[in-house]
């Protein structure tokens, strides 16, 4: 069958995609967008984590054909321009909340659907929000320390653009 | 240098010592320096090894085993080669070389033959051009099997019962260790049974690899790895190539932890790819992975402690048995780390321990971080509190009473020479604040053990505190010819002094990449340094495990740093007419003794490219003697303690772990940002041997090979960390450093389970802790 998406804001097609694939399988294997990570494949980990109409899904969970006509997000499309970085992308590499790196991509989107949503959201908060994404590597204090960060310059970016009249 | 980090409390700023400022290079050594590869992860556009894409790939997959013990009578393919889309399928009779592989022994066929060890074994492999295609394939071929009586008891098995599963029986090792007398006496006795479950490395990234046959008859395989070179010899061996037709490319790693030290997919996908002409992909599902890879051995120990009144220890008794499954991996060295390491950062005078490592038809087990330190330590910890309970004293002052210092000998005889402040780790952890006391009003249950489950609103809870503390050893023991290779090549690109520093040793998320250019701009004074693709066409870098590539690999990346600036100031003494012993590199120039500028370094260069390769050895070791287990094994002990406080919910069994410090001796904090990060990391995989983490096998048989039923610490299950490092030099070690990666894999566990044994009363003595264990129910 022939799936069309629009993916980080363009229109894609794909063909030949048989009927047991799964969103996952679609941006990875036939759109070449392997950002979104293939780790369980079962809904378990989140590092496939993408935005679909603007809410957070497990890629692998959703058959391709239901994403027919959607708008997807991915880690490739988070930020805005080649040579940038979302304040959510700096603030993991700056904060040394990557290592092997494989839960990133799932945690970015995770992580700046959260920021979107709640604005400053406390420990607690970061930590319910983000229990579906799991990390081996880093114990998670610098993925909290990486979310805090990426928070206050939302928040300090936002203030400064609504005091320009 | 002392760093405390308690993120949930503002994170304090690491200060600097004196020394590190001394020789400062911005993103030097001792500069918390960002990752290379960081920007290209984030992005989503670092290439993991299941991210691999080929003009015309085809897609490999494996048919395993149903049973822990069986003859094959029969296999048949025709159902599956009929398959529309299927190019190959492959079994022992198609493995080019030899059927036979193994890290320390090659004991395990590359596809099973006659006979499977384990519930999950390989017996055949298809390419196919679509993954799906490829494992629908995969379940027709007929294998008709005959089930045998499965081997699953450890100690059985060290005891000589049961059917040999190999030719030599079933124990891979029996290693004693005698110090003192045997037969010595104490006014205080210990005796204690500990077990500690089957963990999984669980890495994020699945077993994957693109397998390309060359035009020479050879094949290129892109792979995630701990050891490229290791690799290669095994793969060339099974597919009957000489080392120069099999050629290694590491590709982006997500994450090992001693999992990815074995072969999984390696040598399947070279024969796909040589029998189909095209090159194949290989990536392992979640399932297929916790099959596809050596787990933490699973142990049975028995400790007796004898003390004094005082406290002082008098001899320590232990039979310690390891069950290395199927195949043998690495479990002569689990055995040996088990043994060695089997008293604990203590000093004892009498020592009698036996080890055993085992075959059965468990599932094979081998490497994970901690390497059989992680299983004694949660016996011999134990063993301390209960001393303690008996005794009447503090826990910690029993340890600091005990505590292994400079200038002790070890249980086999070697002189512990170099800082072993484990006093002082225990005095500091145990300093650093506690949270405050479990809250009543208003409760916030996201805060209570059970969560946002609402099991709880503070009834029942309980508060416990508990200590541990751990030994582990760095590099590789017993005369294995540990070694790394670095090569650097100096030249001028677009007007910049650039440096290219070329290794075999994997990047696996630990941040060596980081370290190699850290060591090159401090000591080659220039600032842009390309790390180069890990492969197999630069000399071995040994494994990245024992927490020993920034030892190893930083050695040699030293080494040849040493090399290539000799060479370029004596260039540079040439062109100024100076010798070249007062000369230095500073900044991407050459100086004088006084900082003064003599030349720029991109001048002296000129258009020459200055290459050295040098190899770097850490000083020997040796095999201890078999009667006794007396030698030096070791190259260097490292060691942490962490503290753990938990809340217990006494009637449901749910643990809460709310904090869990750290001290660590780290030698030299290279970064001491990485630093952090693998004290964080490691620490974590702790509390998920403690509370959370078990390969359930039952009857050979594995029952819980997914991420809903194993289950890995979350952001939830973590509490935030108060880290303490210590930076106490090695003087044998390069900058003084020490390995990081596994000491607070190994003395977390014990402090969590000794806090809550201090929150509920109970023994505990087998981890995971389960809620049964808890309610007695």
């Amino acid at each position: 069958m022939r799936v069309t998406v629009t993916v980080n804001g363009e229109r894609r097609e794909a063909d030949d995609v048989w009927e047991g694939e799964s969103l996952l399988h679609v941006l990875r294997e036939r759109l070449g967008l392997p950002g979104s990570k293939n780790a369980c494949e079962q809904g378990e980990c989140g590092s496939c984590t993408v935005l679909m109409d603007g809410l957070p899904v497990c890629a692998c969970l959703v058959a391709a054909g239901q994403a027919q006509d959607r708008e997807v997000r991915t880690v490739e499309g988070l930020a805005e321009g080649a040579d940038r970085l979302a304040p959510v992308q700096e603030a993991f590499v700056e904060a040394g909340a990557v290592q092997c790196g494989f839960c990133t991509p799932g945690l970015l989107v995770a992580a700046h659907d959260l920021i979107r949503r709640a604005g400053r959201p406390s420990d607690v908060e970061i930590r319910e929000a983000l229990a579906g994404n799991l990390c081996r590597c880093t114990g998670y204090e610098k993925i909290m320390e990486a979310v805090r960060l990426a928070a206050a310059r939302t928040a300090s970016a936002e203030l400064s653009t609504e005091d320009t009249p | 240098m002392t760093q405390r980090t308690s993120p949930e409390r503002g994170v304090r700023e690491p200060t600097t010592t004196a020394a590190a400022a001394a020789t400062a290079v911005t993103g030097g050594i001792g500069d918390s320096a960002r990752r290379p590869d960081g920007t290209l992860k984030v992005r989503g556009e670092f290439a993991y090894s299941s991210d691999l894409w080929h003009e015309d790939m085809l897609w490999g997959a494996t048919l395993r085993s149903p049973h822990p013990y069986a003859r094959i009578l029969s296999v048949d393919l025709t159902e599956a080669l009929r398959t529309p889309g299927v190019h190959a399928v492959l079994t022992h009779e198609d493995v080019p070389g030899e059927n036979i592989y193994g890290l320390e022994h090659a004991d395990q066929p590359v596809l099973a033959v006659d006979v499977v060890r384990y519930q999950g074994e390989p017996v055949a492999v298809v390419a196919a051009d679509h993954p799906e295609t490829a494992q629908r394939a995969a379940k027709r071929i007929r294998v008709e099997y005959e089930p045998l009586e499965p081997v699953t008891d450890m100690v059985a098995a060290a005891r000589g019962e049961g059917p040999p599963l190999h030719p030599d029986g079933n124990v891979v090792r029996h290693l004693r260790i005698r110090k003192g007398d045997a037969e010595a006496t104490a006014d205080v006795m210990v005796v204690g049974e500990y077990e500690v479950g089957m963990q999984d490395q669980a890495f994020l990234g699945p077993e994957s690899g693109l397998a390309v046959p060359a035009e020479d008859g050879g094949v290129d395989l892109y792979v995630a790895t701990q050891w490229l070179h290791v690799d290669q010899r095994q793969v060339a061996r099974a597919l009957g190539l000489p080392l120069a037709k099999v050629r290694l490319t590491l590709a982006g790693v997500g994450g090992a932890f001693g999992g990815r030290e074995d072969l999984s997919m390696q040598v399947h996908a070279c024969m796909l790819a040589l029998r189909t002409g095209r090159p194949v992909k290989m990536v392992y599902n979640r399932q297929e992975s916790f099959f596809g890879h050596v787990h933490r051995h699973p142990a049975k120990i028995y400790y007796e402690h004898g003390a004094t009144r005082d406290g002082d220890l008098v001899y320590v008794r232990a039979k310690i048995y390891l069950d290395g499954g199927a195949y043998a991996s690495s479990t002569t060295a689990v055995v040996a780390n088990a043994a060695t390491l089997g008293v604990g950062p203590y000093t004892v005078d009498n020592v009698a321990i036996d080890c055993w490592g085992v075959y059965t038809n468990n599932p094979p087990c081998g490497a994970m971080r901690g390497f059989g330190a992680v299983q004694a330590a949660f016996g011999y910890e134990s063993q301390m509190d209960e001393l303690a309970r008996r005794l009447g004293v503090d826990p910690v002052e029993l340890r600091i009473r005990n505590a292994i210092a400079e200038g002790d000998t070890m249980p086999t005889g070697q002189l512990v020479d170099s800082a072993a402040p484990v006093a002082e780790l225990l005095r500091r952890v145990k300093n650093l604040p506690l949270p405050p006391a479990v809250r009543t009003e208003p409760v916030d249950v996201r805060e209570l053990p059970g969560g946002v489950s609402n099991t709880t609103h503070g009834e029942g809870v309980v508060r416990g505190v508990g200590y541990g503390v751990g030994i582990k050893n760095v590099c590789f023991s017993e005369g294995f010819d540990d070694y790394s290779t670095a090569r650097l090549r100096l030249q001028v690109i677009g007007g910049e002094a650039t440096a290219l520093i070329h290794t075999a040793a994997a990047e696996i998320g630990q941040g060596l990449v980081t370290i190699k250019q850290q060591i090159v701009r401090s000591e080659l004074g220039v600032e842009r340094v390309t790390v180069q693709p890990m492969d197999t066409s630069v000399g071995n870098g040994g494994s990245t495990s024992a927490s020993r590539q920034t030892y190893m690999t930083g050695g040699a990346v030293r080494q040849v740093c040493h090399t290539v600036r000799e060479r370029v100031l004596r260039m540079a003494g040439r062109r100024v007419g100076r010798a070249p012993d007062g000369l230095a590199l500073a900044g991407g120039k050459v100086v004088d003794a006084r900082g003064e500028v003599v030349a720029d370094l991109a001048e002296v260069l000129g258009d020459e490219a200055v290459e050295a390769t040098e190899v770097y050895r850490h000083r020997p070791t040796h095999r201890v003697d078999p009667e006794r287990g007396q030698g030096n094994a070791h190259v260097q002990y490292a060691f942490a303690a962490h503290r753990a406080v938990v809340d217990v919910d006494v009637e449901l069994g749910l643990v809460r772990v709310v904090q869990l410090d750290c001290a660590q001796d780290v030698g030299r904090a290279v970064n001491p940002q990485a630093v952090l990060g693998q004290i964080h990391g490691g620490s974590a995989q702790g509390l998920g041997l403690a509370v959370m983490e078990e390969i359930q096998v039952v009857d050979g048989r594995v029952r819980n090979p997914s991420f809903t039923d194993y289950l890995i610490p979350t952001i939830l299950d973590m509490p935030p960390m108060t880290v303490d490092v210590l930076e106490l030099a090695d003087p044998h070690a390069p900058y003084g450093l020490r390995g990081v990666g596994e000491p607070p894999t190994i003395s977390s566990t014990p402090a969590i389970v000794a806090a809550i044994r201090a929150a509920t009363g109970r023994a505990l003595n087998r981890v995971p802790v389960r809620p049964e264990h808890i309610t007695g129910t």
